[in-house]
C-alpha cells in the first residue's frame, strides 16, 4: 500500500546540526561504504575512476554562503556546510505517487523504504521529493534513497552504541544527532526545542522528521567568548630565569 | 525536466488516440458520424494504435519495463497507477463499442452505452495523464490550474483533427467537423497562451533560502557543490532549455500545433472535395508533429524546487 500510514508509532530520523557541521563530507563517505554493502546494495558507480564519474549517493554536502541584505556589520556573511539527505517525511509524496507500492512509510518507526523487487523504475517518486533525496541506480533500474541505516539500528550483532545510522557513528564534529522525534522526552527533541530545530522547505507541508539546528548567533566581542575584554601586558616577574629573558630579549 | 522521448510519445500519441475514441463514443450514438463499416475500422484502428503505441512506448523509460504490470496495483493513492487503470479499462469497453459498429453497423441500445464508456474512460486516462503532473508540488510549471484543461484540450484537439482527415480519408465530407476542428484548435491555443503567461509571470514559492532554512542570515547562494559531476539529480531535475530556444520553440509549437491545424480546417471547410480532404489530413499530421514540440517544451521548461540547492535563482 502506498497509502500513507495515519500515524506512526516512532518517528525516527536526524537532527543536524549546521552550527558544527565541518563540511568533511565524512557522513557522505560512510554511509556509501555501509550501504554499498548493506540494505540497498549496491549502490551503484557507473565509470567511476573515469573523467565522468557518477553514482548513487545517499548523503549530499552542500556549501552555501548567505550574505546579509542590509549590509551586517561583524555577520555580513556566513559560510555553512550543509548535508541533504532523505528527512523522512511524515506527508511523503514519493510515497503516495508510487504506483506499485515499492515506496512505502513503516507505520512502527516512520522510515521510509523502497522495496527493490517491486520497483519498476519509473521515477516517479524522485519527481515528488523536493529534497532530492532519491537517486535512481542506471545499473540496476530502480530508485534507490536512504534507509536510516535500518540494518544497522536494530542489528543485534553490533553493540549498542554502533547501533545509530553510518553516518551519525562517524561524524567527527557530532554535527549528527538520531532518535525519536516523535518523543518529546527524547534527547533529539529537547536539542530541537532549545536550538530552534526547523523544516527545511516548511511552506511545502511535507512535513519532514529530520530538524536542522541553526547556526549559532556569532560572537563578535571578546567579552562574549568568555575570554578578558582586553589581552593586558604580563605583569614583571620576579623569577630568575624570566628576568634573564626579558633583559635579554630586551637588548 | 528532462524530457523523456518515452513520455513525450506516450502522453501525445495516446493522448490523440484517447480523444478520438471519445469523440466516436460520443458522437457515434448521437448519430453524427456515418455508421459506415470501412470507416469504422479505419477509425477504431488508429484510436488503437496510437493509444496502445503509446501505452507500449510509456514502458520504454522504465528501469524494470518486465515489471509494468505491476503498476496496476496502488489506484488508491497513485495518479500513475490510476492512469493504468483507466487505459487498460478503456479497451474491453472499446472492443464492445466497436464490435456494434463495425459487425452489426449498429450505435444504438447497450451499444451505445459502450459508446458513452468508452468516451468515459477515455477521458477519465487523459484526466489522470494531467493529474500525474498537475499533483506535483515540486514543480511549480505543473502544479497549476492550466494543466488539466490543457492536456484535456490538447487531446480533443487531435482526436477531432484525426476524425476530420479519417472522414475525409473515406469521402464522408462533414463541413460541420472541419469547423468543429478549428473551434476545438483555437480554444486550446488560448489555454496554452494562458498557461505560457502564468509560468512566465510567477515561480515556486520555495527558494534558496527556504530550502536551506538560512534566510534569517541573508540571501543564500550556493558556493560549493556537492560532487564535482552530474549527478541523477541534476540530469533528470536539472535540465534546462535556453531561453532564446524555448521562444523559438514557442513558435514553431504554436505555428504547428495549433494555428496551421487550425488554417487547414477552416480551409478544408471551405473548400470541398479533394482539396479540402488534403487540408484536413495535412491538419492532422501536422498537429501530431507540432504536439510533440509541445509537450517537449511542457517538460523542459519545467523547474524543479532540488535546483534550488544546486544554485538557481528560482524554480
Amino acid at each position: 500500500m502506498t497509502s500513507l500510514p495515519t500515524s506512526t508509532d516512532k518517528k525516527l530520523g536526524l537532527v543536524i546540526d549546521l552550527d558544527t557541521c565541518v563540511g568533511c563530507h565524512a557522513c557522505a563517505v560512510s554511509c556509501k561504504q555501509w550501504n554499498s554493502g548493506g540494505l540497498m546494495a549496491p549502490l551503484t558507480d557507473t565509470n567511476p575512476y573515469g573523467a565522468d564519474a557518477s553514482g548513487v549517493w545517499f548523503n549530499r554536502v552542500h556549501t552555501y554562503e548567505a550574505v546579509a541584505e542590509n549590509g551586517g556589520g561583524d555577520c555580513a556573511s556566513h559560510t555553512v556546510h550543509f548535508p541533504r539527505s532523505c528527512l523522512h517525511c511524515e506527508n511523503a509524496a514519493c510515497v503516495t505517487v508510487c504506483p506499485t507500492g515499492a515506496s512505502y512509510k513503516r507505520s512502527e518507526d516512520g522510515i521510509v523504504l523502497i522495496d527493490e523487487d517491486r520497483c519498476i523504475g519509473c521515477k516517479l517518486c524522485s519527481w515528488a521529493c523536493p529534497y532530492g533525496a532519491r537517486e535512481f541506480d542506471s545499473d540496476q533500474g530502480v530508485m534507490k534513497k536512504c534507509t536510516l541505516c535500518i540494518d544497522r539500528i536494530y542489528n543485534e550483532n553490533l553493540e549498542e552504541v554502533d547501533r545509530v545510522p553510518a553516518c551519525v557513528s562517524t561524524c567527527p564534529a557530532g554535527a549528527r544527532h538520531f532518535g525519536d522525534l516523535g518523543d518529546p522526552n527524547s534527547a533529539v527533541s529537547a536539542l530541537v526545542r532549545e536550538r530552534g530545530g526547523y523544516d527545511l522547505m516548511a511552506e511545502m507541508d511535507y512535513a519532514p522528521v529530520n530538524k536542522y539546528l541553526p547556526p549559532r548567533q556569532r560572537k563578535t566581542t571578546i567579552a562574549a567568548t568568555g575570554a578578558p575584554a582586553e589581552l593586558t601586558p604580563a605583569p614583571g616577574s620576579d623569577q630568575p630565569f624570566l628576568r634573564w629573558l626579558d633583559k635579554a630579549l630586551s637588548r | 525536466m528532462n524530457p523523456a522521448y518515452s513520455v513525450i510519445l506516450f502522453t501525445t500519441t495516446s493522448g490523440t488516440g484517447l480523444g478520438l475514441l471519445f469523440l466516436l463514443g460520443v458522437l457515434g450514438p448521437a448519430g453524427v458520424l456515418p455508421l459506415e463499416r470501412g470507416f469504422g475500422v479505419a477509425a477504431f484502428g488508429v484510436a488503437l494504435a496510437a493509444l496502445s503505441v503509446g501505452l507500449l512506448a510509456s514502458t520504454f523509460h522504465l528501469g524494470q519495463p518486465g515489471r509494468a504490470l505491476m503498476a496496476f496495483r496502488e489506484w488508491r493513492s497513485s495518479w500513475l497507477s490510476r492512469e493504468g487503470v483507466a487505459a487498460v479499462a478503456t479497451y474491453p469497453a472499446t472492443a464492445f463499442f466497436a464490435a456494434g459498429w463495425v459487425l452489426q453497423v449498429d450505435a444504438d441500445g447497450p451499444w451505445a452505452a459502450a459508446g458513452i464508456l468508452t468516451a468515459l474512460l477515455s477521458f477519465l486516462t487523459v484526466y489522470c495523464t494531467a493529474m500525474i503532473y498537475r499533483s506535483l508540488g515540486t514543480i511549480h510549471q505543473w502544479c497549476n490550474g492550466w494543466v488539466v484543461p490543457n492536456y484535456l484540450a490538447l487531446a480533443l484537439m487531435g482526436g477531432v483533427l484525426w476524425l476530420n482527415a479519417l472522414v475525409a480519408l473515406f469521402d464522408l465530407a462533414r463541413p460541420g467537423l472541419s469547423l468543429g476542428a478549428a473551434t476545438v484548435a483555437a480554444a486550446a491555443l488560448a489555454l496554452k497562451l494562458g498557461y505560457w503567461r502564468f509560468i512566465d509571470t510567477t515561480h515556486h514559492r520555495s527558494t534558496a533560502e527556504s530550502a536551506t532554512g538560512l534566510g534569517h542570515l541573508g540571501k543564500v547562494r550556493q558556493i560549493e557543490a556537492p560532487h564535482t559531476n552530474e549527478n541523477y539529480l541534476l540530469k533528470e531535475m536539472g535540465f534546462r532549455v535556453a531561453r532564446k530556444h524555448a521562444v523559438k520553440l514557442r513558435r514553431i509549437a504554436v505555428a504547428a500545433a495549433y494555428v496551421g491545424p487550425m488554417a487547414l480546417s477552416f480551409l478544408a471547410a471551405a473548400v470541398p472535395g479533394v482539396l479540402g480532404d488534403l487540408a484536413a489530413i495535412s491538419a492532422a499530421l501536422l498537429a501530431s508533429l507540432g504536439l510533440v514540440v509541445e509537450r517537449w517544451l511542457f517538460m523542459a521548461e519545467a523547474r524543479h524546487v532540488v535546483t534550488l540547492y544546486y544554485g538557481s535563482d528560482s524554480a
